[in-house]
């Protein structure tokens, strides 16, 4: 899987947050298989005990895209990445303008400019965007390359809302690598993203808040290849009804 | 003079943001900042000035999603 110039064996993409422990999180990494995590930027304590967390993820030699989470308007999402570019040395945002607290539903307006002001500035962005067309449209003319509609709400769980609208944008968007962001409760959420044809899929709490996380991470990982596998296989249609798998020809008269 | 770091009210006498990150304790490497609002690169830290009331923040990596 291509995303901007970086050729990504997974497609798996895994958020950091919420893990019982840095054990279970960098154990959980491990066995997702994930190559991209995301990770967040915050207030940091006189002491240092951000940099922690920042070396146990070097240690896993993972690529990090870091996120605009919590920002509500341009201006915050737009120093924010900043501020991310620096620390963790990579010009990769996945960027979130989000409208809504409580449903954390992205503000589409907001995110356009925001990605308009960072990619001329040089930024690659990975845009928290819904699933509609015109949206991903306005996006990729700001210069974004990849798209990643939600799901469902963050940190829901509840799967795939609406994937007929997933079906629509990659028929409308077929070179464009789609990436679906948030919502993801089950394996089958996962795998159901993938036949759909979305490239890839990125979720936390599904695995973070999981009974066994690590367990979890190797689940998701198996449903969205197995996902992506039928996606390319071919599915066969659909009928409204049944259709004899046995021959009928031959059968015997019996009654 | 009196800024305002991370919410919280701290009394500090180093003259620049450079300064004043050692002199709250802030020695980390893996820190980025922002001043009233806006990005400060590392690169300018010693050459911004602060000034009473200011709002700084300092920010490091963290879990995300």
């Amino acid at each position: 899987m291509q995303l901007y110039d970086q050729q990504i064996p997974s497609r798996l993409l895994l958020g950091t947050a919420q893990y019982p422990s840095p054990a279970i999180l960098q154990y959980a990494i491990r066995e997702s298989g994930a190559g991209i995590v995301t990770v967040s930027l915050r207030r940091e304590a006189a002491d240092g005990s951000g940099s922690g967390f920042w070396d146990t993820l070097r240690d896993l030699n993972v690529r990090v895209l870091p996120n605009t989470a919590g920002c509500h308007s341009v201006k915050e999402a737009v120093t924010t990445a900043h501020m991310a570019r620096e620390v963790f040395g990579t010009d990769w945002i996945k960027l979130e303008v989000i409208g809504h607290a409580d449903t954390l539903q992205p503000d589409v307006f907001g995110l356009v400019e925001a990605a308009r002001v960072l990619s001329a500035d040089g930024f690659k962005v990975f845009p928290y965007t819904t699933d509609d067309l015109v949206v991903g449209e306005r996006l990729l003319e700001a210069g974004c390359e990849v798209l990643m509609p939600w799901g469902a709400p963050i940190g829901s769980g509840r799967g795939l809302q609406n994937p007929d609208a997933l079906r629509s944008m990659r028929a409308h968007f077929p070179g464009v690598p789609l990436i679906v962001d948030a919502g993801i409760g089950r394996p089958s959420d996962a795998a159901q993203a993938m036949e759909l044809g979305m490239d890839a899929v990125l979720l936390n709490t599904a695995v973070a808040k999981a009974g066994d996380p690590v367990g979890m991470a190797r689940a998701m990982a198996m449903a969205i290849e197995a996902g992506r596998q039928g996606f390319n296989a071919d599915p066969m249609d659909r009928r409204d009804l049944a259709a004899p798998s046995t021959p009928v020809l031959g059968l015997a008269e019996l009654a | 003079m009196k800024i305002i770091v991370n919410a919280e009210p701290h009394e500090v006498s180093a003259p620049t943001l450079h300064a004043a990150l050692a002199e709250l304790g802030f020695t980390g490497p893996a820190i980025a900042t922002a001043l009233n609002g806006d990005f400060i690169p590392r690169t300018a830290r010693d050459t911004t000035r602060l000034t009473d009331g200011d709002r700084l923040e300092v920010l490091a990596p963290m879990q995300g999603g």
